[in-house]
């Protein structure tokens, strides 16, 4: 289990995160989202004592990171930034950890197993791949069998079979009763693996719930049909508490009906429909809905950027 | 590929803590395992023995030294077979320094450190630990190389006046103490390198210490320079090595006391840091 509490961090006269209180249980897997600069990477530097608080407090198992005895046996974590030596080979990189621990040799091999790296545990990690160096990172946080996982994008540089591991890899920790906390970007990826949501923007915590009653409150997605007669299901559909809007030609956005209403709808009058999927609103509409405000780092539209060139 | 892990703490991994001993095995499998280590190590010994014995081959008595070599080696001059056997110390004291940096500094620059302290907490054990693994090492791998090249020196100062052997009064602890000097520049390169984290300043300021500050020493007005020159760390290094004490120099002992107190307070000063600051 992982408690902040009030955990603040300022970095000159910025508040990076501010009085963030939350808590990560065993037997799930908390998702941490936020937008860039979020700070969720400090957050989770905080929580391992690499960065001291400003205020506020975080412990781990109950106690603060640096008190544990045998800390990776609590806690492991993968950080965001790339935190291996590259002229060193995986196998050495992970035995050097496991020393510290007194962690036997027979651990160091079983998680490089479990990671994939079984071909290339003994070449410099300096010539890794992206993903390779992730599933080192990840091998690395196995390594004292912890309690608590905590992942700083794991995704990322993954391929598909990768992302999968990892999917199923968190998956069986949490139900091993461990508790799992990652960061991601990828929505859709955290809308399969999470459980509970911590969402911040500008270090203050935005919201701290379930996946489901996340994407709940954001409100129904409405029922998508696709059709050549838009215009007249349009009017046969039309009813007070219904509200229809037409993305493009052929392609209507229903809410306040359900799709079996729309289907019978539409068959009884003999208007042929192509498609007709009830859209669950998706983490990625409601995250962006939340932190819309919260965003530091906004984009131009696509094209603003072109006069000036 | 398998996704299970073993439910409950898997084979070998309960009852652990972490220890000095643990640290120092961690810290001595990270020094290993870079093959910068090896290259630097050895190439500070070959300096040793290169220099040494180019020096003791080359001296004429009638023409003094033809290759001292670099400036700064050796104290009071090429004027005997033990200063001429340790020309490569100024070298070699850059090597095992650069080693020491390597060791501390390197880890900031790739981040490493953060696993480093992610799974040492305390932080200080790692400083400790570095410490212990690069001091000893570097002193024994340079004994061999004064010795080597004292050894191989007499051969070319066969005949000459200025001659000695293994036996003769003094020349064992000069070697030795050159041996310990040498050891203790690179626990200053991991004090360094751990107070400054980043191995470009770690080396500037190793180099700015030892090879700078005396010349900077002597623009000091006399009286103040005679007083205090004998004290910077590169002066009371040397005087660990001389064969024969030179006037206004520290005596090998307090050398030895002097130097050892400069590389306690650069080491201080990377305790504090490194418990002061985020990583
Ligand atoms: N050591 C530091 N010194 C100064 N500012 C820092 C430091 N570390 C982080 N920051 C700033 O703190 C803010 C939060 O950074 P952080 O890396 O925690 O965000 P994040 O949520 O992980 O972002 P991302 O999604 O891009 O990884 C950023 O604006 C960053 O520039
Ligand atoms: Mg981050």
């Amino acid at each position: 289990m992982i408690e902040a509490h009030e955990l603040t961090k300022r970095y000159g006269d910025r508040k990076v995160v501010d009085r963030l209180s939350f808590v990560v249980r065993p037997g799930e897997v908390t998702g941490f989202l936020g937008p860039n600069g979020a700070g969720k990477s400090t957050t989770m530097r905080m929580i391992v004592g690499l960065d001291a608080p400003t205020s506020g407090s975080v412990t781990v198992n109950g106690r603060p990171y640096a008190r544990h005895p045998a800390p990776l046996h609590e806690i492991g974590v993968l950080l965001d930034a790339k935190s291996v030596h590259p002229g060193r080979s995986a196998h050495s990189h992970l035995m050097a950890l496991a020393h510290t621990h007194g962690i036997a040799r027979s651990r160091v091999d079983e998680v490089i197993e479990v990671a994939g790296l079984t071909k290339v545990a003994g070449k410099r990690v300096g010539a890794f791949s992206l993903g390779m160096g992730q599933r080192l990172g990840i091998a690395a946080a196995l390594l004292g069998d912890p309690e608590i996982v905590m992942l700083d994008e794991p995704v990322n540089g993954l391929d598909p079979e990768g992302v999968l591991w990892v999917r199923n890899l968190l998956r069986s920790l949490a139900d091993e009763g461990r508790a799992v906390m990652l960061s991601s970007h990828l929505m859709s990826e955290m809308a399969l693996i999470a459980d509970h949501l911590v969402i911040i923007g500008r270090g203050r915590l935005l919201a701290d719930t379930s996946l489901s009653n996340f994407t709940r409150q954001a409100g129904g997605g409405g029922v998508k049909v696709v059709t050549d007669q838009a215009t007249r299901l349009r009017t046969l559909l039309a009813a007070p508490g219904v509200t229809i809007s037409s993305p493009s030609d052929e392609e209507l956005t229903v809410t306040g009906r359900e799709a079996r209403e729309i289907g019978t709808v539409a068959a009884r009058h003999g208007v042929p429909v192509y498609e007709l999927a009830p859209q669950a609103v998706s983490l990625e509409a409601a995250f962006m809905d939340l932190t819309h405000d919260a965003v530091e780092y906004q984009s131009a539209p696509v094209g603003a950027g072109r006069k000036a060139a | 590929m398998s996704t299970t892990l073993t439910a409950g703490p898997a084979v070998g991994t309960t009852g652990r803590k972490v220890t000095g001993r643990g640290v120092l095995r961690s810290e001595w499998v990270k020094f290993w395992s870079l093959r910068s280590s090896w290259i630097t190590l050895v190439a500070s010994v070959a300096a040793l023995l290169v220099f040494g014995s180019v020096a003791s081959f080359t001296y004429s008595s009638d023409g003094g030294a033809a290759l001292n070599g670099p400036p700064g080696a050796g104290a009071g001059g090429p004027g005997d077979a033990v200063s001429l056997a340790l020309a490569g110390s100024t070298f070699a004291a850059l090597g095992v320094g650069v080693l020491g940096v390597l060791m501390s500094a390197g880890e900031y620059g790739t981040g490493m450190v953060r696993s480093t302290f992610a799974a040492v907490p305390g932080r200080l054990p790692v400083l400790w630990a570095k410490a212990t693994v690069i001091g000893p090492l570097a002193a024994i791998v340079a004994m061999a190389g004064v010795l080597a090249a004292f050894l191989t020196g007499t051969v070319g100062l066969d005949g000459e006046t200025i001659a000695l052997s293994l036996g003769d009064d003094g020349v064992p602890r000069s070697l030795v103490g050159a041996a310990v000097y040498l050891g203790l520049v690179a626990v200053l390169g991991v004090a360094l390198g751990s107070l400054v984290r980043s191995t470009a300043a770690g080396i500037a300021s190793l180099v700015g210490i030892l090879f700078i500050l005396p010349g900077l020493g002597s623009l000091l007005p006399g009286s103040l320079h005679d007083s205090i020159s004998p004290y910077l760390p590169s002066n009371a290094g040397s005087s660990i090595f001389a064969l024969q004490e030179a006037s206004g120099s520290l005596s090998p002992a307090a050398g030895l006391a002097v130097f050892a107190g400069w590389v306690a307070l650069a080491g201080a000063g990377a305790a504090v840091r490194l418990k002061k600051t985020d990583v």
